[in-house]
């Protein structure tokens, strides 16, 4: 096994994280060696994410900081932030061009009764030939603005008052900064060292400790003269083992169903990739998409409804948010995977389909994602997605496993037959509202004397439904 | 007592040569090179490597491989970039399009996924007539031939379009400085905007001109045609309205005149309120008209002749003078029922003859043939003789300075292919659009890339009142661009064909729009045809009595089923379809008669591995000869005759395994099917791919059931279709009710049944192709089908009667009697192995059975093949170990086993050996291992596609909605797949026909296809 030997030369913080590296990159093949590993990573996850709670704490002190500073401006940057994203931040960013310009610090290059007749109403003004206005309409190839008329002049200040706060500063660099996955941790590394290092002494001088105890005690021994009574050399139990033979049957008989057990339990495992996590060429975050930002499974995955796969959504799906969101949240932001790193991706994601985000157009240089495919169902396996989601009606976690919190995704399932065999076998058949089981339902129900049919007895063992 | 003879191996040895005695010394001739392999001892020794390290490395390299085997393949999925709406990968399109390469012509749908075309099916709309044959369903393998011509070439340097409109307008302008001729040569256009595209060229290029030219000519039929109704164009006849058909050597079930007259013929031939068409045939060569006819009669052409005068005369009275041919009473009965039968009647002829084809029109006037009167026009075939021998004669003068050609390959299919390539040399420019870089495009000036017709837009008129579309099904594969774009860059119009035909197509789309035809695919307005009025052909009777035969023998040029013209003879599935009369595969052979073989010394054989051999003849027309042409005797053939077909033969653009054959156009003299040939026998034996070389039933009439109309209508089911009898307790019980086993109840849900009548059957071989493209057969090449292992999952059987008909045949083995003698197992049983002179012929498609009761489930060791409920019986791939215990077990022998690995293994340099030619797989449809055994499968993909589809609606599955690829592609309606326990469904009503009967039915097999009792009308 090749990381053994490197992981021994380097210090404790890169060993944890090549670890998860290359567990990573193997992905697939569950052996022994590689859960006695786990288990010692699950050992030092425990530090990790002491130190990680820790960290939380701190940005949210951060972002909270700057927010006091903008107050000062007039308006409530709060109820300003509030009123941004419900109207601005679907065509504005904060401090890049989207739709229309970026709109920090908007207040100060314009006039405060400008801007809010601008903001009212901007075709007016462009009509009526207001220089500044038709400047901005030019620049941004003639984009209409939509009016708000419903916008009090409070509600501008506000929304004002919050584009006039300062950029925040950079989130401190010591809780994750960018870099690629895998160097992330290096502070809580040490903490992991100091940790060794203190358990080592501890564990030295228990050491030293007993034998100065045990040698203590034999020179009390000594000095009261008591003898301490020398081991007479029995027989030794190995050799009393081997001669009772009946042990020696049992123990071989035992060794041998035990190696057999496990002889067969990994043969079983060959070609099953349960838990298969790939690093993947884009760092796509199904936990941030389908969890935090609850988007339905379907909205991407739309092929799932109607065909045999459910499709890796093309990137002009993606697009459809993605041309408005080129930044991560702040709050999106975990210890483990920076704003920077996110951000990062998304400009994956640009590059790949051609998007200048600061032209905020097109380029026409594609370049398509070569995903790493998880789920490898052999060829000579059908599968229908359709059939599942959409006649039976299952949720896709149910294969798919938690998906919504899954920060890359891995195989949930074993995908294997006897896996697919248990769920036909105990999955009643949903034939409410659906004309095509009125007829055999009825004739199958009375047939098999039972009320509801599971897969199976529809016929969903037959080799042919799947093999052809 | 001992002997004193003398044993031995050679002449030589006998005669005591020295050579042998030296050689009988020395085991092996010449000494072994064992110093190369072992090297020296002390080689040996100084080497470091010991065994033990040896033995070392080798178990290390073991483990180490078979670890690192252990380590999945990572897959890579790439979505689109952007995904075009209409899209869903995994969903099928379907686009309405229309085939037509200048040969072969057909309305249908392109089946595509993730945009690329995967399959051909019929087009079901009205007024879309011309189902896809055998060829336009394996056209779509053409499209992904990896050996097509990708750029367009000048001097076979790959060159831009650009330079190639330079080189062209260049070309024209020095044409117009000397006032030399242009001359477009296509094949028919048979497209209203094409047609206006060239004239608009024509029109301003001074001294241009368009010439048509097919490569199978049916010239003399349009000179005839147009002298009697002006127009130039041939009948489409509709032989569903004829009640007599009698043809004088044209096969029409084949390519006569275009072929596509199968679907109208079969709708006849099955047996409604006691009536069917009745059908007499006058052929020289075994056609598949002739295999169908009700009475056959092998007649040369010269005879044929008279037989069509002969008809003439009783038809309409007259009394041209005629020579007497051997077939005189059966012309006669032929005539006098076809004059009895009047309107429903119909006379079809093939001969090459502007006379004959005159009388044919002469006689259906008479007739007034409801099949005939009102046809509409047939526009396949426009091509004439007179104007491409007059190019030929204008070229090789000097006269021709251009020659544009699309579609068209002469220096291949021309019979004096020399005269032509002269001429091409010494005009100053040739263009020649082409596919492939075949003979012509590789001999041009400019080798312009073409595109497939499923990678172009085109209009299409293939009789007058239909209007069909051909739109691209793909974005082309290669830099090519279409004849029309290219003529229409020439002429300086600006936009391209498709504004061109949308622009052009008003006419034609009125009561429609243009979206609405192109979703259809065609639109048909009212037709005209020959009206009822009289052809005087009284001269050209006169002139073709006088007609008399030339040399010893006639060549009869015929095209077959897979081949047809040529165009796709790097298709390895048409390679690979065995032709459905001599069931011969990869081959162009000489078909000769059985009196005739004997005369010239020649026979087939079959040899110990199965396989046919036969022998070789050398043909010779006029200046020609044809070396080495293998024979095949054919049952049927007239005497005196020997057929030879089109279309094989070629080199240029093909894959080395697709080189097979003779190529017959060299004796095409003046493009007449018909030539005087001298014959020798030549030395050699030839290996053919026969699949089957059991040519008669042998009495057996439990397989092919057959009756006559007669017996059908007088006598009751149990007489002409009788239920096979077994003994239970003493008493004879039909078969149906003895069962060793507990059957299933098989009455709720679906329970699929496949119905074919062997009447409307005429063995085209669409449903093999479709079911090749379906399920992803593979192509084993001629080697393979030689040892029997092609992979057809479908087989069209085709049988001989021993006797003169069939049942005589099962009169002559009821009567078999003892061992030896006349009637004796051992006697003349034997000779029934043996086909008739002029047997009666039968087509039976046999594919897996899916019995009930399958003798294959028992005895698979591994439970891989197994039943479905739904009368499936199923084949599970990756359960199979290789046993082929089920294939020995089926008594229909339909399952094949993979004895090699056919797909990406260079031993099979096949389509699926490479990148291009795979694109055709259906993704649905798992591709088949080595060592597994596979079969039909009912189509599982496609039944389960319909119940889905029906499951998405909520809705049931509606009435006919089942299909399976044999059935779309039958346009006979022959095959008829559905639900039985649908009561509503035309199979479950079929099934209870009484024609109906299950293949060896006594075997209790129960299958789940069932077969229609063949009832001839004599």
């Amino acid at each position: 096994m090749r990381f053994c030997l490197n992981c021994w030369q380097k210090s404790g913080q890169n060993l944890l994280s090549i670890i998860i590296y290359n567990m990573k990159k193997m992905g697939n093949h569950i052996s022994i060696f590689r859960i006695s590993l786990l288990s010692f990573v699950f050992l030092f996850q425990f530090s990790l994410s002491l130190r990680a709670q820790d960290a939380a704490p701190d940005a949210a002190a951060a972002t909270e900081a700057p927010a006091d500073a903008g107050a000062a401006g007039g308006g409530d940057a709060a109820a300003g932030k509030a009123l941004f994203n419900t109207h601005c931040a679907a065509c504005h960013k904060m401090d890049a061009k989207a739709t229309g310009p970026a709109l920090r610090g908007v207040a100060a290059k314009y006039d405060r009764a400008w801007l809010q007749t601008w903001i009212r109403n901007s075709s007016e003004m462009v009509k009526s030939g207001d220089a500044k206005a038709v400047a901005i309409f030019k620049e941004y190839n003639g984009a209409v603005m939509t009016p708000f008329p419903q916008l009090s002049d409070k509600d501008i200040d506000d929304i004002l008052a919050y584009t006039s706060e300062e950029k925040k500063a950079p989130a401190p660099p010591s809780n994750a900064t960018a870099g690629p996955p895998g160097t992330q941790g290096s502070d809580s590394g040490i903490s992991n060292n100091v940790i060794l290092g203190a358990l080592i002494v501890v564990m030295g001088i228990l050491v030293v400790m007993l034998v100065m105890v045990n040698r203590v005690l034999t020179r009390v021994a000594e000095s009261r003269g008591l003898e301490i009574p020398a081991r007479t050399a029995g027989m030794p139990i190995w050799k009393a083992f081997a001669k009772n033979q009946f042990l020696v049957f049992v123990t071989s008989v035992f060794l041998l169903l035990a190696a057999g057990y496990f002889v067969y339990g990994y043969t079983m495992q060959v070609g099953v990739d349960q838990g298969y996590e790939p690093i993947q060429p884009i760092h796509y975050s199904h936990k941030i998409h389908a969890g935090d930002n609850e988007i339905d499974c379907k909205y991407c995955h739309s092929a799932a409804r109607v065909s045999k796969n459910a499709g890796i959504p093309s990137l002009n799906v993606c697009m459809n948010c993605h041309k408005n969101i080129s930044e991560v949240a702040e709050t999106t932001a975990t210890p483990e995977y920076s704003k920077a790193f996110y951000d990062a991706e998304i400009q994956k994601l640009y590059d790949a389909v051609g998007w200048d985000k600061n032209a905020q157009k097109y380029t026409g240089k594609t370049k398509p994602v070569k995903w790493v495919r998880i789920h490898n169902l052999p060829d000579f396996a059908y599968f229908n997605h359709a059939q599942h989601v959409t006649v039976a009606g299952l949720e896709c976690q149910e294969c798919h496993g938690p998906v919504e919190e899954y920060e890359l995704m891995k195989q949930y399932s074993p995908l294997t037959m006897g896996w697919c065999i248990d769920c036909h076998r105990k999955t009643d058949v949903k034939i409410k509202d659906n004309g095509y089981y009125t007829k055999i339902h009825e004739e199958l129900s009375k047939k098999y004397g039972v009320e509801k049919l599971t897969a199976a007895q529809m016929g969903g063992l037959e080799c042919g439904k799947c093999h052809y | 007592m001992s002997s004193n003879k003398k044993y031995w191996k050679s002449v030589e040895e006998l005669n005591g040569s020295s050579i042998v005695e030296t050689l009988k010394q020395n085991e092996f001739a010449e000494p072994l090179p064992v110093d190369q392999f072992l090297g020296d001892k002390e080689a040996l020794a100084s080497s470091s490597t010991t065994r033990r390290d040896f033995l070392k490395y080798v178990g290390f390299s073991t483990a180490a491989a078979s670890l690192a085997a252990c380590e999945g393949p990572v897959h890579k999925a790439i979505p689109y970039v952007v995904q075009p709406e209409q899209i869903i990968p995994g969903v099928a399109e379907y686009y309405a399009t229309t085939a037509f390469d200048g040969f072969d012509f057909a309305n249908i749908l392109v089946k595509t996924r993730e945009g690329r075309p995967i399959k051909i099916e019929n087009n079901n709309m009205p007024g879309a007539k011309f189902s896809a044959n055998a060829r336009v369903h394996a056209s779509v393998l053409s499209m992904y031939d990896s050996l097509r011509l990708k750029n367009p070439k000048i001097g076979g340097k790959s060159v831009s379009w650009s330079d190639v409109d330079a080189r062209v307008k260049m070309g024209l302008d020095d044409a117009k400085a000397r006032g030399g001729q242009v001359v477009i040569l296509t094949g028919t256009l048979a497209s209203p905007s094409t047609e206006k595209l060239v004239n608009e060229f024509i029109a301003r290029t001074p001294n241009a001109r368009h010439v048509v030219y097919d490569a199978v000519s049916s010239s003399e039929a349009l000179d005839a045609y147009e002298m009697a109704y002006g127009q130039r164009a041939l009948v489409d006849y509709d032989f569903s309205k004829a009640n007599l058909i009698v043809s004088v050597g044209a096969d029409f079930l084949g390519d006569w005149q275009g072929g596509g007259y199968d679907s109208g013929y079969a709708k006849g031939r099955i047996p409604q309120q006691g009536k069917m068409s009745r059908h007499f045939q006058f052929e020289a060569n075994m056609s598949l008209s002739g295999a169908n006819a009700d009475k056959r009669v092998p007649m040369s052409v010269a005879d044929q002749k008279q037989a069509l005068v002969k008809i003439y005369n009783i038809i309409t009275g007259q009394s041209v003078g005629t020579t007497k041919i051997a077939a005189e009473d059966q012309v006669t009965k032929a005539a006098q029922q076809l004059k009895a039968a009047g309107s429903k009647g119909v006379l079809v002829c093939g001969i090459d003859d502007k006379n004959a084809q005159l009388l044919v029109l002469a006689i259906n006037q008479a007739l007034s043939s409801e099949a005939f009167v009102g046809a509409p026009a047939r526009m396949v075939r426009k091509g004439s003789n007179a104007a491409v021998k007059q190019l030929i004669d204008d070229m090789k003068a000097d006269k021709v300075h251009t020659l544009i050609m699309s579609g068209v390959n002469p220096v291949y299919t021309l019979p004096d292919a020399s005269d032509f390539v002269v001429g091409l040399k010494k005009t100053k420019m040739s263009v020649a659009f082409s596919m492939k870089e075949d003979e012509t495009a590789s001999m041009t000036t400019i080798a312009a890339a073409a595109p497939h017709y499923l990678e172009s837009w085109n209009d299409h008129m293939f009789t007058s009142g239909s209007y069909a579309l051909t739109q691209p099904t793909i974005r082309p594969l290669f830099n090519t661009r279409q004849f029309q774009d290219a003529l229409l860059t020439w002429t300086g119009y600006n936009g391209s064909f498709y504004d061109y035909i949308k622009a052009n197509s008003s006419a034609y789309t009125a009561g429609s729009s243009w979206n609405q035809v192109l979703h259809d695919g065609v639109i048909a307005t009212a037709a005209a045809g020959p009206s009822a009025g009289t052809v005087n052909a009284a001269a050209a009777a006169s002139a073709l009595a006088a007609a008399k035969k030339q040399g010893e023998f006639e060549l009869v040029i015929y095209t077959k089923t897979g081949m047809g013209d040529g165009q796709q003879a790097n298709n390895p599935w048409l390679q690979e379809l065995p032709d459905p009369i001599t069931r011969v595969s990869w081959d162009n052979y000489a078909t000769v008669s059985k009196a005739d073989a004997e005369k010239l010394g020649i026979s087939n054989w079959v040899v110990a591995d199965g396989g046919l051999n036969g022998g070789y003849i050398s043909l010779t027309v006029g200046n020609a000869t044809l070396e080495r042409v293998p024979v095949i005797v054919q049952p049927g053939q007239a005497p005196g005759t020997i057929g030879l077909s089109l279309g094989y033969g070629r080199k240029a653009a093909l894959k080395e395994a697709m080189q097979t054959g003779v190529n017959a156009y060299a004796l095409y003299k003046g493009f007449n099917s018909v030539q005087p040939v001298s014959v020798k026998k030549a030395d050699g034996t030839h290996e053919f791919a026969c699949v089957q070389s059991q040519k008669t039933l042998m009495g057996r009439g439990d397989i092919i059931k057959e009756t006559t109309l007669d017996v059908y209508n007088k006598e009751n089911a149990e007489v002409w279709n009788p239920i096979p009898v077994v003994s239970l307790d003493h008493k004879e019980t039909p078969v149906t009710k003895v069962d060793l086993w507990e059957s299933f109840d098989r009455s709720v849900g679906h329970h699929f049944n496949l119905s074919i009548d062997l009447n409307a059957c005429t063995g085209c071989g669409a449903c093999v192709i479709a079911c090749h493209a379906e399920n992803n057969v593979p192509v084993v090449g001629k080697e393979e089908v030689r040892r029997s292992r092609d992979m057809h999952w479908l087989r069209i059987d085709r049988y001989y009667s021993s006797e003169d008909t069939f049942k005589q045949d099962v009169q002559k083995k009821e009567e078999m009697d003892g061992l030896f003698g006349e009637k004796g197992s051992l006697g003349g049983f034997g000779q029934m192995e043996e086909p008739a002179d002029n047997p009666q012929v039968a087509f039976q498609p046999v594919m897996c059975q899916h019995c009930n009761h399958a003798p294959c489930e028992t005895v698979c060791p591994v439970a891989a093949t197994s039943h479905s409920r739904q009368g499936h019986n199923h084949m599970a791939y990756n359960r199979c170990v290789g046993t082929r215990y089920c294939a020995n077990n089926c008594p229909y022998k339909v399952r094949r086993f993979n004895w090699f690995l056919y797909a990406q293994n260079d031993e099979f340099d096949f389509h699926m050996n490479d990148d291009l030619g795979r694109m055709v797989l259906n993704p649905d449809v798992n591709v088949r291992s080595r060592g597994v055994m596979e079969k039909c499968s009912f189509c599982v993909q496609l039944t389960q596609e319909v119940i889905l589809r029906a499951k998405k609606d909520g809705r049931p599955v509606k009435k006919d909605e089942f299909y399976v690829a044999c059935s779309a592609a039958c346009s006979s309606g022959a095959l008829v797949f559905g639900d039985v326990n649908a009561k509503e469904d035309e199979v479950a009503k079929l099934s209870q026909s009484d024609r109906s009967y299950h293949l060896l039915e006594h075997v209790g097999t129960k299958p789940n296809v069932f077969y229609h009792v063949k009832v001839r009308n004599v």
